[in-house]
């Protein structure tokens, strides 16, 4: 059942001190930005929430740019914005190539990265980007910042250490040294969510990331390690067994994905060097 | 709430989280704007905000706020609308007819002479259950050959 408007509410902040001093004052209320995920929710019913504190129009939490070497993307970049950029494509090619197959135009129009990182899917298409990316979450609230690496960012299934008053004001990523690589499979090039999507980077860092293969994002540290030795694929794509947990959904098997994981593995070991 | 719709001001009072597409067709009465899904996910309810193709199932009224949106209503007023339409219709780019408004917005921010590969990721936000896309690709194709669109 659709959620009637009536029975929702909506804080319209005008900048971003004011929507942290709402938040400080009311924690209660969810942030909603591009609202792909939120509508969804409202009308299907599985969003609980009901009040909400809008960011779209803080022009503070968009953009992107580098300072000292670091890649900062604001929390509000579109999709679009991220695919457009040419910093992006030079630095960070694998979110473009992420970015470019968040379901068709009219998401990635409206779709942020902050929003992405917030919603916290385990099937979020960027969120193995920023693992493989070494990234950081710049968190704000009303009385300062802090800065939490992605890796340590989620908690649990859905959950992340951002307080209830505390808005991503940006995403930064440090210089990639290596080769970038993305691969998403799904039913669909477009629209379809991921049943598995895999980035790394290959080079004098050796990272390499899983989406939808476990509650939150994984890190395959176990299988870097073994490819970073010197071992053989088989021996890495055991490792990767013991750091994945993949689950029978909507989308896939526990099983498929297990063996598309290994898959992806091999094929990012076979086409870069 | 004030916004601009097929270039027209228009005063609204309704729920700054009311689905644009709901304000449209029951504030609004335009009716052209379908609603297939409900969850951004076949493209049907496409409009423009000013000029960014965006499904208007997943879009709060606040955020068309003091902009300007487009519908099928206003994008067929247009050249490259009209050129759109008419070529739906000679190459049988419709069939029901609920995907066709999603198609012809996202597909009017081509540029003339667009190629196949960027008519396909134009679209790929769009499903259709009857055509099976090829008489679709075909018509955008032809209202985009260059000198008709613009």
């Amino acid at each position: 059942m659709p959620a009637n408007p009536t029975s929702l509410s909506l804080e319209r902040p005008a900048s971003l001190k004011a929507a942290l001093s709402m938040l400080a004052a009311d924690p209660a209320l969810t942030p909603i930005a591009g609202c792909t995920d939120v509508y969804v929710g409202l009308q299907f019913g599985t969003l609980t929430e009901r009040r909400f504190i809008d960011l779209w129009d803080l022009k503070e939490l968009r953009g992107i740019s580098v300072d000292r070497d670091v890649l900062r993307i604001g929390a509000l970049t579109t999709y679009t914005a991220i695919i457009q950029s040419t910093i992006v494509q030079k630095r960070l090619p694998m979110l473009v190539a992420a970015s470019r197959e968040v379901g068709g135009a009219q998401i990635q129009n409206r779709g942020t990265l902050g929003g992405n990182v917030a919603n916290a899917s385990p099937a979020g298409d960027t969120l193995p980007v920023l693992a493989a990316a070494n990234a950081r979450i710049v968190l704000r609230n009303h009385k300062g910042t802090r800065t939490v690496a992605f890796d340590s960012f989620y908690t649990g299934y859905r959950k992340s250490v951002r307080q209830p008053d505390e808005l991503i004001v940006a995403i930064e990523m440090p210089r990639i040294d290596g080769q970038q690589w993305w691969r998403k499979v799904g039913t669909r090039r477009a629209q379809a969510i991921s049943k598995i999507m895999m980035a790394a980077v290959r080079g004098r860092d050796l990272r390499i990331a899983f989406g939808s293969v476990a509650p939150t994002v994984v890190l395959a540290a176990k299988a870097a390690a073994v490819l970073r030795g010197g071992g053989s694929i088989a021996d890495a794509q055991a490792a990767l067994e013991t750091e994945i947990a993949p689950i029978d959904d909507v989308r896939s098997t526990g099983e498929y994905r297990m063996k598309v994981a290994a898959n992806l593995l091999a094929q990012f070991w076979n086409e870069t060097r | 709430m004030k916004l601009t719709v097929n270039g027209k001001t228009r005063t609204v009072t309704a729920h700054p989280m009311k689905r644009l597409l709901d304000v449209l067709r029951e504030d609004c009465g335009l009716t052209g704007t379908k609603e297939g899904c409900g969850e951004g996910e076949c493209g049907a309810c496409t409009v423009l905000i000013d000029g960014v193709a965006v499904d208007s199932c997943i879009v709060p009224l606040a955020h068309a706020e003091g902009r300007k949106v487009i519908t099928i209503e206003g994008a067929t007023a247009t050249r490259t609308g009209k050129a759109l339409q008419d070529a739906f219709v000679v190459h049988g780019g419709a069939q029901c007819g609920i995907c066709t408004p999603g198609m012809i917005l996202a597909a009017a921010r081509l540029k003339p002479g667009a190629s196949e590969h960027d008519i396909k990721v134009a679209l790929a936000g769009n499903l259709c259950r009857c055509t099976g896309y090829p008489a679709i690709f075909r018509s955008v194709k032809s209202a985009l050959k260059r000198g008709r669109a613009r």
